[in-house]
């Protein structure tokens, strides 16, 4: 029974896989902050997994934590912000997403065989899915880069925090409280931020697309 | 080889066979009732196949004998692959024949013989189906073999009788290798059955249609052998999927009663399973050709993904 509920913890670490992946491939904002839901969902599910085998009692308060935070708080803030930046129905122009799926197996592998030798190492139960949660982190890395409008890029951002945030606890089960309050309480500053920067941008050039900010002047 | 070897091996071409066009019915009937129609009836694909088997066969002229043979080679392929899966019984004689490997290789030459008869005749159709054939067939089919290398590096072999075997006697544990595997399993065959993300078994409009194109040139006999091939082929890729993702219930060597309850458990894993085709049809809409590469591509992306999840974490 105790070895099912461990494999519970790859099955969590694999969804969240998938939705990573099903992040970097979606044109539309509005289905990017739902699967960003499942995505903060999976987490919890995972951290509530762990804390359950080794009866660490801090890991379910940051479950908690994460449960309100990421999948309640802030896509209630990103659907707000989209509502009022009028970009709810925004589809945005990607590029050639077959080869940006061939980069991101490649990402994997070079995960997988980073994470190994560290998993060797730990000792913790969940060690196995350091390598998928470092894949995560990766991912929604590249999501940020080829992205070119704002939400999206804040949204790859979060996205990594999800995936920092299950690498700590699949290698370390869990960072110090203290630590973590803080992490959330800077996300959701953060958001909170860049949410108003994306006021400024729209404001200044009359769109979300960041590459606006590469030139210097207006000539 | 033993009398209930050869018996099970029978039954399964014959319920392949016989049991294909009665899955496209029910399929085509949920998708009428989802759509609010009242839907043709189950038997009507037996009712068409009646039809066209008792009509006259037109040619082309400047057809060439391969126009003639194709829906030959491609209906014997298709009862082949049926031979090879386990659909009610592990205990077949022929599957030693091929592995899962070749079983893609016999749907790769199923293809290649339509395409070439569709070219054959050179209507601008016949081409142009034809080329969308082979392109989604060339991007489908690494998919299908990274999904299937995904279960035989599971259980070891690449038989599937053998994979079946050891899949449902392990103990049961959770995979998540096997269901990165499935959902690349199941974009597949919508791609390789021409179902409607990626094309419409039921258009005839001449910019859609990928499966219908090609077969546009074929009437009477032929034509009905290869509507029959394609109703065998949804049915052997739906027992694939059982097979692979879901083989609680499949009886094994030497079991005549397990065979016999194999068949009513099998056949409600079938019509769920239609059902589901069904309703995933209805709710989505059809993709443009030029999205297909990134459908396929994601299917194949799964599908390592699951392979490499198999070696991160050893299930």
């Amino acid at each position: 029974m105790n070895s099912l509920i461990a494999q519970l913890i790859n099955l969590f670490a694999s969804v969240m896989l998938i939705v990573t992946f099903a992040m970097l491939s979606q044109r539309r904002i509005l289905t990017l902050i739902h699967l960003f839901t499942l995505h903060g969902l999976a987490v919890v599910g995972a951290t509530t997994v762990v804390a359950y085998i080794t009866h660490q009692h801090h890991l379910y308060y940051s479950a908690g934590i994460t449960l309100v935070l990421k999948v309640i708080l802030i896509p209630v803030l990103l659907h707000k912000l989209i509502d009022r930046l009028n970009v709810r129905w925004d589809v945005e122009t990607l590029i050639n997403i077959p080869t940006l799926m061939l980069v991101g197996i490649l990402l994997v592998v070079f995960a997988f065989n980073l994470a190994l030798p560290i998993a060797e190492l730990s000792t913790s139960v969940a060690r196995s899915t350091l390598g998928i949660a470092l894949a995560c982190v990766l991912l929604s890395f590249m999501m940020m880069i080829t992205r070119a409008k704002a939400v999206a890029q804040v949204i790859g951002f979060l996205a990594m925090e999800n995936a920092l945030f299950l690498a700590a606890t699949s290698a370390t089960s869990g960072m110090p409280m203290v630590v973590e309050l803080g992490i959330a309480l800077d996300v959701l500053v953060g958001i909170l931020i860049l949410g108003v920067f994306m006021f400024q941008i729209r404001e200044q050039f009359d769109s979300l697309d960041i590459r606006h900010l590469e030139n210097l002047k207006d000539d | 080889m033993s009398a209930t070897g050869v018996i099970s091996q029978l039954l399964a071409i014959c319920i392949a066979l016989l049991g294909a066009p009665l899955l496209m019915g029910w399929v085509n009937q949920w998708r009428a009732w989802l759509q609010n129609r009242s839907g043709p009836g189950l038997l009507q694909p037996y009712r068409a196949l009646h039809k066209l088997l008792h009509k006259e066969a037109v040619v082309a002229h400047g057809a060439s004998p391969l126009f003639l043979a194709s829906p030959y080679v491609v209906f014997s392929c298709m009862a082949l692959s049926c031979a090879i899966i386990p659909t009610l019984s592990t205990d077949l004689p022929l599957s030693p024949v091929a592995d899962a490997i070749a079983l893609v290789g016999l749907f790769a030459v199923a293809r290649v013989f339509i395409s070439l008869a569709a070219l054959d005749i050179g209507t601008a159709f016949g081409s142009l189906g034809a080329r969308r054939e082979m392109l989604i067939g060339f991007l489908a089919e690494p998919a299908l073999l990274m999904v299937l290398f995904t279960a035989s590096l599971i259980s070891q072999s690449t038989s599937l009788t053998s994979i079946v075997e050891n899949l449902a006697h392990r103990e049961f544990a959770i995979y998540p290798s096997l269901a990165f595997a499935g959902i690349a399993f199941t974009f597949v065959s919508f791609a390789e059955n021409a179902r409607v993300p990626v094309d419409n078994p039921a258009t005839h409009l001449e910019l859609t249609m990928i499966h219908e194109a090609l077969i546009l040139e074929y009437s009477g006999r032929h034509l009905a052998l290869i509507e029959w091939a394609a109703a065998i082929k949804l049915f052997a890729y739906s027992c694939i999927g059982i097979a692979l993702f879901f083989p609680w219930g499949i009886a094994e060597a030497d079991a005549p009663l397990a065979l016999l309850a194999a068949l009513p458990i099998q056949a409600v894993k079938l019509a769920l399973g239609g059902f589901l085709l069904a309703l995933i049809e209805t709710v989505s809409a059809k993709m443009r050709i030029f999205r297909v590469p990134e459908f396929l591509a994601s299917a194949f992306l799964l599908a390592v993904i699951g392979m490499l999840v198999h070696f991160l974490l050893g299930a």
